[in-house]
């Protein structure tokens, strides 16, 4: 009998049989999550003149369960940069802690003339360069038929400091444009957000006051028709002065009059 | 003392608390003929004297260039200046792949810095019998840095090494308040200027044994669309490229008074 | 007393006749001849100070910085060989991301002090490396709230974290000094490099383990301490660096960070101003010695 520390309450191999081995297989075919489990909805973000707009609800929701209602989808990166994440809310978690080491590496290497105020080191990975580092870092776990399970929008200023928006999903495909949204608001919110900013130039007419307004109107709408949204959001505007987060924000003049209309389903009317 | 006892090797201290070997490693740098490099507050230069082995050989390269915004000045073993460039060129080119961006010049010097020390902590290892002076570019300015076999790397505003580069230092001591306002041509001039006071009696700088390299920030060509400098590409000038650069630091500049001579004659060493 | 290592001193890890490991104490001379480092241990925080003899006019002002931050929290500043000291703080940051990674909260600085004198430590045991030429000073302030996990999402429950003892105080200030030989204690004042005898007993005087001082009080003195310490240095030029951890509530917000110009001039100044009144004061005396 073995007696060692490492057999203490290890069953007899002539009572209960032989380890079998071919249970750890190693080089068997291995797979990889098929599908989310804890998921967010949409983000929604357009640019304005001066920065970015960015919003997403607070809701992780279960499938078909609204399960947590305080989950916050928007994360700042070195306090310059908004990345707002649709999709598994575990990869969001590793995706975030994974840019938290990243931040702390890049201040290690922070300018290192006097800075006359103080205070932490400034970061030198703009919204650009996150992005770039986010397409590769999702496009490479999708060539592994491993991906991380989120749509994302990096709401930032790029080098010239003007402002940048761009998206990269699962798959690693990236598009940038004067207004973006990820899951039901590409097809809700979009229409919405483009008849503000069809294009570059209308995007940088656009004011603060008017692309918080178009915002939050795309938030209604996606509250209005998305089964997993929820009414409590959060909502960030990116400038060179930094980020405004407003993290527990509530859906104003929600008007649910339409639904006294309805009777049964689509076009019906009677 | 008994240097012999405590010099085999980098992983012995003397009774003194020395490490000889890497001092013999420093003395391999002094072996190296001279190259200076200054920096201003646009523009970063480097310039060498490059050596033949015999009369009819080729000069030996003293500048590489490592990316487009960054380069260096070698002297001393010119096959570990060839490792410690290619893994600098590697680092940068994948940086720039991730991220989007040039690779800030402190990060690039201090893994340099830091493959260095290693050699200096671990028995069967060598230090590198090699000096760098780094220039660059980057998002925070221009940039030079002095890189030593011990591993030590540090910033300068000025600086030389190599064959008699104390006499260069001296130049550029006395010189050095007057670099960051210097305009791209009279940084040149002043490191050529330095350069000759490092030079043998009956030498001179010639088209064959002159390196001029220049990376600088400047006003782009389409100045209303941004008015940010843009970078201009490490630029490296051997053979009939320095001439004019040459002939420009033989006249004497108006209002210098304390020179080492004027006009177009033979530099004597004192 | 200095007995010469005959044969024993010529490699690492080997014990002479009385129990010495001679590699180990030649890494301490090199130590004694660097540049005097600093950290005092305040009530409400943390400072460090560093002594930069500036070796060439031609060093770039105030771009060579010797204090590192490790994480956010911690700071670190060594004497002795520079470049062993920058391995130390590259092994001490790949330490505190380890801890990140594992336990999604920021390393306390305890624990980092105790893994750093493990490693240096290890470096005294194989003849196949050498002993770290850096005595390092590390300081850090564990937040006296409990802080949020890293990736937390949501809030928890509105009773917060179960298991907590009423009346029990956490977090703090925390400085620690580590020798070449992996030896390590904690500190209300540290001082290693040249000036360390000097700068020792200016930080006796403070008193600092009984009364204490304030973060801003402890600025000033640090400032003064590396002065009075550089008088071992006279004849060179200095850098002084000097940075500083508050708790959340105070001036850097739990992290660590280079003491503002504007504070750091200040403290600079009065140093100067100290150091030139104790001279008069030294002028005088000797002018009523002669007198008598």
């Amino acid at each position: 009998m073995d007696h060692r520390p490492q057999a203490w309450g290890r069953p007899r191999d002539d009572v209960y049989g032989a380890y079998d081995a071919s249970f750890m297989n190693p080089n068997g075919p291995n797979q990889a999550t098929q599908s989310p489990i804890v998921t967010g909805t949409s983000v929604v973000a357009i640019k304005f003149s001066e920065g970015v707009v960015i919003a997403a609800d607070n809701l992780a929701s279960y499938g078909s369960l609204a399960r947590f209602t305080d989950v916050k989808r928007l994360r700042t990166f070195a306090d310059s940069t908004v990345i707002g994440f649709g999709g598994d809310v575990s990869d969001m978690q590793y995706l975030d802690r994974h840019l938290t080491s990243l931040a702390i590496d890049e201040s290690y290497s922070a300018p290192s003339l006097d800075s006359d105020a103080g205070g932490p080191p400034k970061a030198r990975l703009n919204a650009a360069n996150l992005h770039k580092y986010l397409a590769k870092l999702l496009y490479a776990r999708r060539s592994k038929f491993d991906p991380l399970w989120n749509h994302l929008l990096v709401a930032g200023l790029d080098d010239d400091d003007k402002p940048f928006l761009a998206a990269a999903d699962l798959l690693g495909t990236t598009f940038s444009a004067p207004s973006l949204a990820t899951g039901f608001g590409s097809m809700l919110a979009q229409p919405i957000m483009r008849r503000f900013a069809p294009d570059e130039e209308a995007a940088a007419r656009l004011t603060r006051e008017q692309a918080v307004d178009v915002v939050k109107q795309c938030m209604k709408v996606l509250f209005y028709r998305d089964a997993r949204s929820l009414d409590s959001y959060s909502i960030a505007v990116v400038t060179k002065d930094g980020v405004d987060l407003k993290e527990n924000e509530k859906l104003e003049n929600q008007s649910w009059a339409f639904a006294e209309r309805i009777r049964g389903y689509g076009t019906q009317t009677a | 003392m008994f240097r012999n006892n405590y010099d085999n090797d980098s992983v012995t201290f003397s009774p003194q608390g020395r490490i000889f070997q890497i001092e013999y490693a420093a003395e391999a740098v002094k072996q190296g003929s001279v190259v200076v490099g200054l920096v201003s507050k646009t523009h970063a230069v480097l310039v060498a004297v490059k050596r033949n082995a015999e009369e009819l050989s080729s000069y030996q390269k003293k500048l590489f260039a490592v990316d487009e915004h960054a380069g260096i000045a070698i002297a001393g073993l010119t096959s570990d200046a060839r490792v410690l460039s290619n893994f600098m060129k590697q680092q940068c080119l994948g940086h720039r792949m991730t991220y989007g961006r040039s690779m800030p010049l402190r990060t690039l010097v201090d893994l340099i810095g830091e493959k260095a020390q290693m050699n200096t902590q671990v028995y069967g290892k060598r230090p590198y019998g090699v000096g760098l002076l780094v220039a660059g570019v980057d998002e925070t300015g221009p940039h030079l840095f002095e890189f030593q076999p011990s591993g030590m790397t540090e910033e300068m505003s000025a600086f030389a090494i190599g064959a008699r580069s104390q006499m260069a230092r001296t130049y550029l001591e006395r010189n050095v308040e007057s670099f960051a306002d210097c305009s791209r041509e009279e940084l040149v001039r002043h490191g050529l200027l330095a350069l000759r006071e490092s030079l043998v009696q009956d030498r001179e700088l010639t088209v064959d044994n002159t390196s001029i390299a220049i990376v600088g920030l400047e006003e782009p060509a389409d100045a209303e669309k941004t008015k940010k400098k843009t970078l201009r590409p490490f630029q490296l000038l051997d053979g009939q490229d320095v001439k004019e650069w040459i002939d420009a630091s033989n006249v004497p500049a108006e209002g210098e008074g304390e020179q080492s001579g004027d006009g177009d004659r033979m530099n004597v060493d004192e | 007393m200095t007995s010469i290592g005959t044969g024993y001193d010529l490699s690492n890890s080997i014990f002479s006749p009385d129990g010495r490991n001679f590699q180990v104490e030649y890494a301490v001379k090199a130590v004694e001849n660097g540049g005097t480092s600093i950290g005092i241990r305040c009530k409400d925080g943390v400072v460090l100070a560093v002594e930069k003899v500036i070796a060439s006019k031609l060093w770039r002002p105030g771009a060579n910085k010797r204090i590192a931050t490790i994480d956010r929290h911690l700071g670190a500043v060594y004497s002795g060989m520079i470049p062993d000291g920058r391995h130390f703080v590259d092994r001490a940051r790949d330490e505190a991301r380890a801890w990140r990674d594992t336990w999604k909260s920021p390393i306390p600085t305890a624990d980092l002090a105790s893994r750093m004198g493990g490693y240096l430590q290890a470096y005294t045991l194989y003849s196949s490396v050498r002993p770290f030429g850096i005595t390092a000073i590390v300081a850090g302030f564990d937040p006296s709230q409990p802080s949020p996990v890293d990736g937390e999402v949501g809030r928890g429950p509105s009773v917060g974290p179960g298991g907590v003892k009423e009346g029990l105080t956490h977090g703090g200030p925390g400085l620690y000094m580590i020798e070449p030989s992996g030896l390590y204690w904690g500190y209300y004042g540290a001082a290693t490099g040249k000036g360390r005898q000097a700068a020792k007993a200016e930080l006796e005087k403070l008193d600092l383990a009984g009364e204490g001082i304030s973060l801003e009080q402890g600025v000033k003195e640090a400032a003064r301490i590396i002065y009075v310490a550089h008088d071992d240095n006279k004849d060179k030029e200095f850098e002084l660096e000097m940075s500083w951890i508050s708790d959340v509530d105070g001036p850097t917000k739990g992290r660590h960070e280079e003491v503002p110009r504007a504070v750091r001039e200040e403290a600079e100044r009065l140093a100067k101003k100290a150091l030139d009144d104790d001279d008069e004061e030294e002028g005088k005396k000797d002018d009523e010695k002669m007198e008598e």
